[in-house]
């Protein structure tokens, strides 16, 4: 097994890897970094980012508003130390990408331009037209080159990390091309694998987000935090569940049900102007959008589609030439994908998986609780998105967080002995037997795609929008059956070459223990918070006893061990969450409590 | 099978390097419905039918760049490339023409990126800024002047398109120049000088002999043609000002 040295690995070329090399590099040029990725980087999902990223940048804005926002935002489950840090962090990573060549949009004067996003009281998305993600990764990946240090490991697929003496010193790949396994050694490994959205039916995600990462560091003992919190976004593609970007509402669009009213005035988000105001109607938060949407359903006021119960976007009155202009993609996507020209008619969307809100347990120096182990991005939970994220907010985490993970990985680096290659590369050589094995077995009876519809559809049943603890608890009992199933597993392919076939069932296995972690840690949370609604007695917050981070602990062989920790709150106490004239109204009230 | 359930016939070709001496066609039958893009036929074919074939994917919105092919001999985006449009026919899949084929539906797309990274795709700063000092000014007329070259998604269609690239592997190609082209005419930077010498070389722009079929299968509208036609104009000038000034010609 050939074996490669470096200083820091990166596992996950996407946004928050890109950043975190480069910061590595430029911390300390001769510090050797492995950038292991199991696509080519512009591959990585962050290129599907369409609406924005947060910063302030108005003279009417202010941090203070940007902290309240993401900790209101979300229902008070924030570290507020980490949000502080966050929040006051973002323009100067914004600029920065300006600086490496981000095509911003542009005011008329040559400044960057903002737009409005949901649950963000005053303008500060940063955009690139409606393609913001492909244009920061690009451009991350672009700049990347300029550093010598960085050794890419492109279709590199990591598949464990090795551990010794209590800290990470490695991780085991598969060179996709050619079915070759390596040990690379590291002083210290950042994770930014992105998230696990594929886990469920319906998803806005690409085929490559499948959790691996999270499932890497939690089977090394970090526990995964908050994982019940699971992002439905609200305007997505019927069937494919391909996203419609919030910035649609952002420059005006309405949602409209089958009557043709904006039924978002029925849930407290109202009223309804003739434009949507900020943290109001249209531009509420995801969580809350996405659970209009079912009300509706259960109404009868959303209108039949081929794949299932949809409402209407309605772009028409902010005409064609706004609209190929700020919203070109997706302009492209509903002309090609649905056969609708949406300055001309409404677009049928409905509800999706889309983000991660949980992930590796990591402080607000991204580091995990096994020592050398870092992680950024939607992998991680640093702790600025609690129970429900704020769109716009995660491309400027991707910049925030990569930087420190790369920074405090190259710190830790340099302060750390080396490693003892003979027993690692022991150590990389039993994983190998492990998963070759997993290739070479003959006789197995269970179909990968069989066993991952399944545990798809058992995510959406029990783990959706709302949740009832019968069917958390059955979604709980089928992942048993799967992960049972999944030994018997058949992987028809026993080539080296481009075995695309044994790598969907690593990440299935991934998969599996993800899933797991978010559906135990659904059913033990007893209020309903963010994202995680119920239904069955537990509809109300409940701050006295669930104010707290939910951990899912790995149990080989049985179900996660769920503990809890404690939530960092510095100056924002936890308070009603309203939007729209009752937002207006509380913040009033906060106001004046607060004099 | 719900009743708007059809068949249509995916014919791939297949190669396997370890054990087949060349490629060879094989057909599927694949049930289909009117929503469903040629990329989503191969799944089926990969989940249900057959394993072991191999191909990229990952966004299915035509944006990571991944899922090209040829689908009956056009270069094209699988994702957004339907099966309504094709049947009752026989649609056939293969990898991208131009490239070396790893296995079935992969091709080898080195070649291409150590192109990408030989154009010095970042900028190089036409004067330094502190971060401090914020944002360079970019009026929308400027960023409109590069915007649409920027817009790659390295999908490589163009170098299936590209009958030069087929001749000479060596050829920068449509996708690289036009980045090239997209950081040169940036008002940020200030590196046009160091990247017109691979525009001049033997790799650069005088391959290309105008056939603008890259501009036509480019998903992205980035117009490689336009991208490439103009640095001919620029590598013209360029050629005859090193003459004149004793730095060379560019700006």
């Amino acid at each position: 097994m050939e074996s490669y040295k470096a200083d820091v690995v990166i596992v996950g070329g996407g946004g928050a890897g890109l950043r975190a090399a480069i910061a590595v590099a430029e911390s300390d040029p001769a510090l050797k970094i492995a950038l292991v990725s199991k696509v080519y980087p512009m591959r990585s999902h962050t290129v599907a980012a369409e609406g924005g990223s947060a910063g302030v940048k108005l003279p009417t804005d202010s941090l203070e508003y940007h902290f309240n926002d993401t900790v209101g935002g979300g229902d008070w489950l924030c570290e507020q130390d980490v949000v502080e840090y966050f929040v006051a962090h973002c323009n100067e990573e914004l600029t920065q990408l300006e600086h490496w060549g981000c095509p911003w949009s542009r005011t008329p004067d040559g400044h960057v331009n903002v737009r409005a996003f949901g649950g963000m009281k005053i303008e500060r998305t940063w955009f690139a037209a409606d393609k913001t993600g492909f244009h920061m990764l690009h451009t991350l990946f672009q700049t990347s080159i300029k550093y010598p240090s960085i050794k890419r490991f492109d279709e590199h697929f990591c598949v464990d990390l090795v551990v010794e003496d209590g800290r990470v010193q490695g991780v085991v790949t598969i060179e996709i091309g050619s079915g070759e396994m390596a040990l690379v050694e590291g002083k210290s490994v950042v994770i930014a694998t992105g998230g696990a959205g594929r886990v469920f039916r319906e998803n806005t995600n690409g085929g490559i987000v499948t959790g691996d990462g999270m499932a890497l560091a939690y089977r090394h003992g970090v526990p995964l935090r908050d994982m019940e919190f699971v992002q439905y976004h609200p305007t997505c593609m019927p069937g494919t569940g391909l996203l419609f970007t919030e910035a649609c509402r952002g420059e005006g669009g309405f949602l409209v049900n089958k009557d043709g009213y904006r039924y978002l005035q029925d849930y407290g988000l109202g009223p309804a102007e003739p434009s949507p105001r900020n943290k109001a109607m249209e531009l509420g938060p995801r969580d809350r959008l996405s659970q209009a949407f079912w009300y509706e359903q259960q109404k009868g006021r959303t209108i039949e589609g081929q794949h299932g119960s949809v409402v209407h976007l309605d772009l028409r009155h902010l005409g064609e030439a706004k609209l190929r202009e700020r919203l070109p993609q997706i302009y492209e996507l509903a002309e090609q994908f649905l056969g609708v020209d949406p300055a001309r008619a409404p677009i049928p969307v409905r509800p999706a998986v889309h983000y991660t809100m949980g992930g590796i347990m990591v402080d607000g120096l991204c580091a995990s609780p096994l020592p050398g182990l870092y992680a950024a991005g939607e992998c991680s939970s640093v702790g600025i998105h609690g129970a429900n994220r704020l769109g716009s907010n995660s491309l400027s985490e991707l910049c925030v967080f990569g930087k420190v993970a790369g920074e405090e990985a190259a710190r830790f680096a340099k302060a750390a002995a080396p490693g003892n290659s003979a027993s690692l590369l022991k150590q990389a050589q039993a994983v190998e037997q492990r998963l070759v094995g997993l290739k070479t077995k003959t006789g197995g009876s269970e179909r990968i795609a069989t066993l991952r519809k399944e545990m798809a559809q058992t995510m959406e049943d029990g783990c959706g929008i709302y949740r009832l603890a019968e069917t958390m608890q059955a979604t709980c009992d089928k992942l048993d059956e799967l992960k049972e199933r999944f030994k018997d597993v058949n992987v028809e392919d026993k080539s080296s070459v481009w075995n695309t076939e044994w790598l969907l069932a690593i990440e299935l296995e991934y998969q599996l223990d993800v899933a797991q972690s978010m559906a135990y840690s659904a059913i033990n949370r007893r209020e309903s918070r963010g994202a995680h609604q119920r239904l069955d007695g537990f509809e109300k917050r409940d701050d006295e006893n669930f104010l707290k981070h939910s951990q899912a602990h790995y149990v080989a062989g049985g179900a996660p061990r769920i503990d809890y920790g404690a939530v960092k709150i510095t100056k924002s106490q936890p308070g009603t969450r309203a939007y729209g004239a009752a937002g207006e109204k509380a913040e009033q009230e906060r106001k004046a409590s607060n004099v | 099978m719900s009743e708007n359930q059809r068949i249509i016939e995916i014919e791939v070709l297949r190669y396997n390097p370890e054990t087949d001496k060349e490629p060879s066609k094989q057909v599927f039958e694949v049930p289909f419905t009117d929503d469903m893009s040629v990329l989503q036929g191969v799944q089926y074919i990969k989940d249900y039918l057959d394993g072991s074939l191999s191909f990229r994917w990952s966004c299915r919105m035509a944006i990571c760049g991944s899922c090209g092919m040829m689908i009956n001999g056009e270069p094209s985006l699988s994702c957004e490339t339907f099966l309504r449009d094709y049947y009752p026919a026989r649609v056939r899949v293969e990898a991208l023409a131009h490239f070396p084929i790893e296995k079935d539906l992969v091709i080898n797309m080195e070649g291409f990126i150590e192109k990408l990274e030989s154009i010095q795709p970042y900028i190089i700063p036409k004067e330094e800024r502190t971060l401090a000092q914020g944002e360079y000014l970019q009026t929308p007329a400027q960023l409109a002047s590069y915007e649409q070259f920027s817009s790659c998604i390295n999908c490589m269609l163009c170098y299936a398109a590209c009958p030069q690239f087929g001749l000479n592997s060596e050829f920068i190609g449509p996708a690289a120049m036009a980045l090239l082209h997209r950081y040169n005419i940036d008002s940020r930077d200030g590196g046009t000088a160091e990247r017109m010498e691979l525009v001049n070389s033997e790799e650069g722009v005088f391959n290309c002999t105008a056939v603008g079929y890259c501009s036509e299968v480019c998903p992205k509208h980035v117009d490689p043609a336009n991208a490439v036609n103009q640095n001919k104009t620029n590598s013209a000038a360029d050629y005859f000002m090193r003459f004149l000034t004793p730095k060379g010609g560019a700006k």
